[in-house]
């Protein structure tokens, strides 16, 4: 109930926000933009209009969690309205949850908007509702709440500008991570291929929610990699949020 | 009246600094609240009376001590679902409306969903917000914020009330509001901590006091008790008698409109000086005796 109230009033501050609309603009405008792209490329339009929509989805909606996601808790402290929360009868977690939740749903509904627009985008070229993107969009959102995550750890403890750069580094790694496995099967044994081994193990992995790919292509996808993206979806996401409240948990409001 | 907040032996310190360096803030602070009285906490900035507060309201971990309201430690939910709290220089939502704000303050306490809405009509009429209801608080005047922070502290019928500086910002109809609503919060039979520099204020309203002074309390106890009933001197305001005259009997403090305020030590003196006006066929316009007050016991100690 109180994590719902917490969620509520951070969905309520978020759409008065002028970021998001700001980037929500910029989103629409980009996803418009593959139709240009397409018309001046050289293949299957079509293809070209999934794919640089779904990019675009993916993109802005990181966005949004880092630029909103690292300003949330921070500001709260800034700001001291944590003061008035917190003398309530409240825990500390249900607080950050409840932030976290709300900033959640608050992604949902944008990612839903730009979804609307991208769907229809392409509905004007096949006319028909290709369902399948859903699947796309559905691990662009998973991944968007685990940037949300990452975003609300960092701003347990860090100004907003410097979760920022944590967060946007953490999404660019978690993008890359994945050519260190090509990296581990080239590399000699020794201290370098134990290093890059380690570095795979603990760096995130964000490409486990990438299938614009499969999706765009029509290619199949076994359903044993769809868990493993939803567990390390979730595991992930709920480690970050675990390690955001103890910091939080532990800190004092100066 | 059994104790509704024990503090025992608190002690809190921060490091400052560029090389971090440990200051001490608060250095034992033991006190007690009982249950249905204004307490008053007093201090000049920087004493540590907001540490205190924020240790007890759980916002800052002190380093040592206890700290224990309802015979509940201070961090369970028991405890404070039993208080409300008005923060100094209170900072709210500023995109909710007054009565958005009051609304989700009933969503984190034990406010009774069918009387929510009257509720929060009835403490927008208490502190008179009641035409703001649907004002965004960006628009809110350093007044109107200090008031929907006591609408908030209060909206959950709160049994222990901590204040700090809820006179700051107000004008004097608004202080005086204030002050009416603290003292019917007492006979409601409900307990308030109060912390603020405005002594006149405390003098008023509050039952007991403790003086903070660098983190640690210096006197405490029933008002009553602290200061002095004795006379310390009496003002007589007078006309009509040449200010020479005055000369030896007391303290000339000002002249105006042929007026001479005269501040008058020995109670001799005071007959003399009425004597002299009679003989001069001068006027007496007042004669005050002063008492020791708040500010002069607050004063006399902090200088030590």
């Amino acid at each position: 109930m109180k994590i719902r109230a917490i969620a509520a009033n951070t969905f309520r501050e978020a759409i008065r926000d002028r970021i998001l609309y700001l980037l929500l603009f910029f989103a629409a405008a980009s996803i418009i933009f593959s139709r240009i792209l397409a018309l001046l490329t050289v293949g299957d339009r079509v293809k070209i209009i999934k794919d640089v929509g779904l990019a675009s989805l993916s993109l802005f909606g990181a966005l949004m969690a880092i630029l909103m996601g690292t300003g949330l808790v921070y500001k709260e402290i800034e700001k001291k309205t944590i003061y008035s929360i917190l003398s309530k009868p409240i825990h500390r977690y249900q607080f950050l949850l409840g932030k976290y939740f709300g900033l959640v749903l608050t992604l949902f509904v944008m990612l839903a908007l730009m979804s609307v627009i991208f769907l229809a985008l392409v509905f004007f070229h096949t006319f028909s509702v290709e369902w399948t993107l859903l699947v796309a969009i559905f691990y662009i959102f998973v991944e968007v709440c685990l940037i949300t995550a990452v975003a609300i750890l960092f701003s347990c403890f860090s100004t907003p500008i410097l979760s920022s750069i944590f967060s946007l580094s953490f999404y660019l790694i978690g993008h890359l991570s994945w050519g260190l496995e090509t990296t581990i099967q080239k590399i000699k044994p020794g201290f370098g291929k134990v290093l890059a081994q380690v570095l795979y193990t603990f760096l995130p992995d964000l490409e486990n929610f990438n299938f614009k790919t499969e999706i765009v292509h029509g290619l199949s996808i076994p359903s044993n990699i769809h868990l493993y993206s939803i567990l390390y979806g979730f595991f992930y996401s709920a480690f970050l949020l675990g390690l955001a409240i103890w910091i939080f948990r532990k800190r004092d409001f100066i | 009246m059994a104790s509704v907040l024990k503090i025992d032996n608190l002690h809190k310190s921060f490091k400052v600094g560029f090389i971090p360096k440990k200051k001490n803030i608060l250095k034992g602070i033991t006190l007690e609240v009982e249950g249905g009285e204004i307490f008053g906490y007093l201090g000049p900035n920087g004493a540590g009376k907001t540490t205190t507060l924020k240790c007890v309201l759980g916002l800052i971990f002190p380093d040592k001590g206890q700290i224990e309201i309802f015979g509940h430690p201070y961090l369970s939910l028991r405890a404070k679902e039993r208080l409300g709290y008005l923060p100094e220089n209170p900072y709210f939502y500023d995109y909710l409306t007054a009565s958005e704000f009051l609304r989700f303050c009933t969503q984190l306490t034990l406010v009774d969903k069918k009387h929510k809405e009257d509720k929060i009509l009835h403490y927008l009429k208490l502190v008179g917000l009641e035409a703001s209801a649907n004002l965004q608080l960006r628009k809110f005047s350093r007044g109107m914020l200090q008031r929907i922070g006591l609408a908030q502290a209060l909206i959950h019928e709160p049994e222990l009330v901590f204040l700090d500086e809820p006179l700051g910002g107000l004008d004097p109809l608004g202080r005086k509001e204030i002050r009416d609503i603290i003292v019917r919060l007492r006979e409601e039979g409900k307990t308030v901590f109060l912390c603020s520099h405005i002594l006149q204020d405390i003098e008023m309203i509050c039952d007991r006091v403790a003086i903070i002074l660098e983190g640690e309390i210096i006197s405490q106890g029933k008002l009553q008790d602290l200061i002095s009933e004795k006379i310390l001197f009496t003002e007589i305001i007078l006309s009509g008698v040449e200010i020479e005259k005055l000369a030896g009997l007391g303290e000339s403090l000002s002249t105006h409109g042929g007026k001479v305020l005269l501040k008058v030590f020995e109670q001799e003196n005071i007959d003399s000086v009425l004597k002299l006006v009679q003989a001069e066929k001068g006027k007496v316009h007042s004669l005050v005796p002063r008492t020791e007050t708040l500010e002069d016991f607050f004063v006399g100690r902090i200088k030590g």
